[in-house]
């Protein structure tokens, strides 16, 4: 399959379009229009990075690239240039597509660029021996900051998403992600293997405007995480949204949000999805209910879901097929299963998620890595040790708390102080997710016999 | 200091710290007009929470969510109330 030869060929592109915050162009106009054989010739086989700044330069890359080059990797918005440049290794990139937003001008020396307009010309020789099925690679939302690369085929990526349904008419698909993000990409995929107009979000966009923009553009399908729907609840341009079809992903969908979208959204069906960049898309959930049925544990069409040690795991042709990079830890185990890493708990015919094994905090689809946050947090002068967990958060489901036992002889006359004092201590030394929200002093922190801090919520 | 002015505080004093550029804090203000995110938003509940020890987004109606920073303070008087019940 080829994404931009299937929409040829599929055709019923009439009066669809994507539109982001600057722009509406015409889907047929972007797969179609002229192509630069040139431009073809110096892209295909190669392994590409794609480094634009905003989504629909994004999407007419994808377009134009799948089926042409070897691989593919995305850079999410936002990263920082030392995170981008690890991702162009690891991809082993030898050709960047950017543009003055994506990429500044010092950043990758030595690696060719070529510009996206250039770059949104070029086309895989449909029909021909040539084509080739492009390996995808998108970087994980990054635990340790340094963001992972996993190496995905489009058929994987696609292999949740019904391709023989005809679309419901008038379908407009739209989410708060960046499509570069793997819960985005699916979105992006059901727009175009259905096809449907899609709606692109900014990063920069308030809520608002997003909105706002969304329901003018008749959104009708649409992705969120839960801490964006929190959000987009609080909002009064919420009611400009009519959509038919709602789904969350990324974040434990908790029943309070579950039941103040149903009541913002009486009509519309509701499905909360487990999917990850690793693990893909696992299972959705449409009862309205958090966690999900026992009964979806076992083998079903394409996909087998287990729970090992109160973990859950995942095999399917779904997930991705391995990690990039110098010496990747495996993706998978010998037998084909991805361990999600998220803890379960069964209650009664239902299970429901704890949170992460390893103890990284979600606060709001960032994952943020205890260790990171305690390492910086002892470098204060009056911390002995302290011990870095989720504290929950109805608005972005969890926020960082830094548990502290003082060093000997700190002067704590002024705990309320030395709470603040230390909190400004993270700010300039880590990103604002993972600065502690909260900060609690302790007398000692549990270790486990072999010394290592008790991680595990009681 | 009465609740509305403790809201009122908090607000500005996340916005400072992260770097937000917010308008004179009003309770006509809508939030999530201003630079004011949702990282800020999940701060503000976190310290009115340790200041009051009330987390009424938890178990909260959709009528009840705030809009306006006025809906905000609203929102906190209520929960007071119920915990003073």
């Amino acid at each position: 399959m080829i994404l931009r030869e299937r929409l040829l060929e599929g055709g019923g592109l009439d009066g669809l379009f994507l539109s982001d915050h600057r722009e509406k162009r015409d889907l047929a106009g972007i797969v179609g229009g002229s192509r630069d054989a040139s431009v073809s010739e110096t892209l295909a086989g190669k392994r590409v990075l794609l480094a634009v700044g905003g989504q629909m330069a994004a999407a007419r890359a994808m377009l134009a690239l799948d089926g042409l080059v070897a691989r593919l990797a995305l850079v999410p918005p936002g990263l920082a240039p030392e995170h981008v440049a690890r991702i162009a290794a690891d991809s082993e990139s030898q050709i960047v597509v950017c543009d003055a937003e994506g990429l500044s001008e010092g950043d990758l020396p030595g690696l060719p660029r070529i510009d996206i307009e250039a770059a949104a010309k070029a086309s895989a020789e449909t029909g021909q021996e040539t084509g080739q099925a492009t390996e995808w690679a998108l970087a994980t939302s990054g635990t340790t900051g340094a963001p992972k690369l996993v190496a995905h085929t489009l058929d994987g990526l696609a292999g949740g998403i019904n391709k023989a349904a005809a679309p419901e008419p008038g379908t407009v698909w739209s989410t708060f992600y960046d499509i570069r993000r793997y819960g985005g990409l699916q979105v992006f995929l059901r727009a175009m293997l259905a096809p449907a107009s899609l709606v692109l979000s900014d990063r920069h966009e308030p809520v608002r405007d997003y909105l706002i923009r969304a329901g003018e553009a008749g959104v009708t399908h649409i992705l969120g995480t839960p801490s964006h729907w929190r959000l987009a609840l609080m909002s009064n341009a919420l009611t400009r949204l009519a959509p038919r079809y709602v789904r969350l992903s990324g974040e434990i969908a908790d029943q309070t949000v579950l039941d103040l979208l149903r009541t913002a959204f009486p009509e519309a069906r509701m499905a909360h999805a487990y999917a990850s960049t690793e693990g893909g898309v696992g299972f959705t959930v449409e009862d309205g209910r958090e966690g999900f049925p026992a009964s979806l544990i076992g083998a079903r069409s394409g996909i087998e879901i287990a729970v090992r040690d109160d973990a859950l795991y995942v095999r399917s042709g779904r997930t991705g097929r391995r990690y990039l990079g110098t010496a990747p830890e495996p993706l998978m185990a010998e037998d084909g299963f991805v361990d999600t890493g998220d803890l379960v708990e069964r209650r009664g015919e239902r299970f429901h998620f704890l949170g992460r094994r390893s103890g990284v905090i979600n606060v709001g689809g960032a994952k943020v890595q205890p260790e990171e946050v305690e390492a910086v947090v002892n470098l204060h002068p009056g911390v002995s040790m302290s011990r870095v967990r989720a504290r929950p958060n109805p608005i972005l489901g969890a926020v960082v708390e830094a548990e502290v036992v003082l060093r000997a002889g700190t002067d704590a006359a002024d705990p309320a102080a030395l709470k603040k004092a230390i909190i400004a201590h993270c700010r300039p030394r880590l990103s604002g997710h993972k600065v502690p929200a909260s900060v609690r002093f302790v007398d000692d922190l549990p270790l486990t016999s072999g010394g290592k801090l008790v991680r595990r919520m009681p | 200091m009465s609740l509305r002015s403790t809201v009122h505080a908090e607000i500005a004093a996340v916005a400072a710290e992260q770097e937000k550029r917010m308008p004179p804090i009003t309770d006509d203000l809508v939030m999530l007009e201003t630079e004011f995110d949702s990282l800020c938003f999940a701060l503000l509940v976190a310290r009115m929470e340790d200041l009051t020890g009330a987390d009424p987004f938890s178990e909260m109606e959709a009528d009840d969510l705030p809009v306006t920073v006025g809906d905000l303070v609203a929102l906190y008087d209520r929960a007071a109330a119920r915990k003073a019940a």
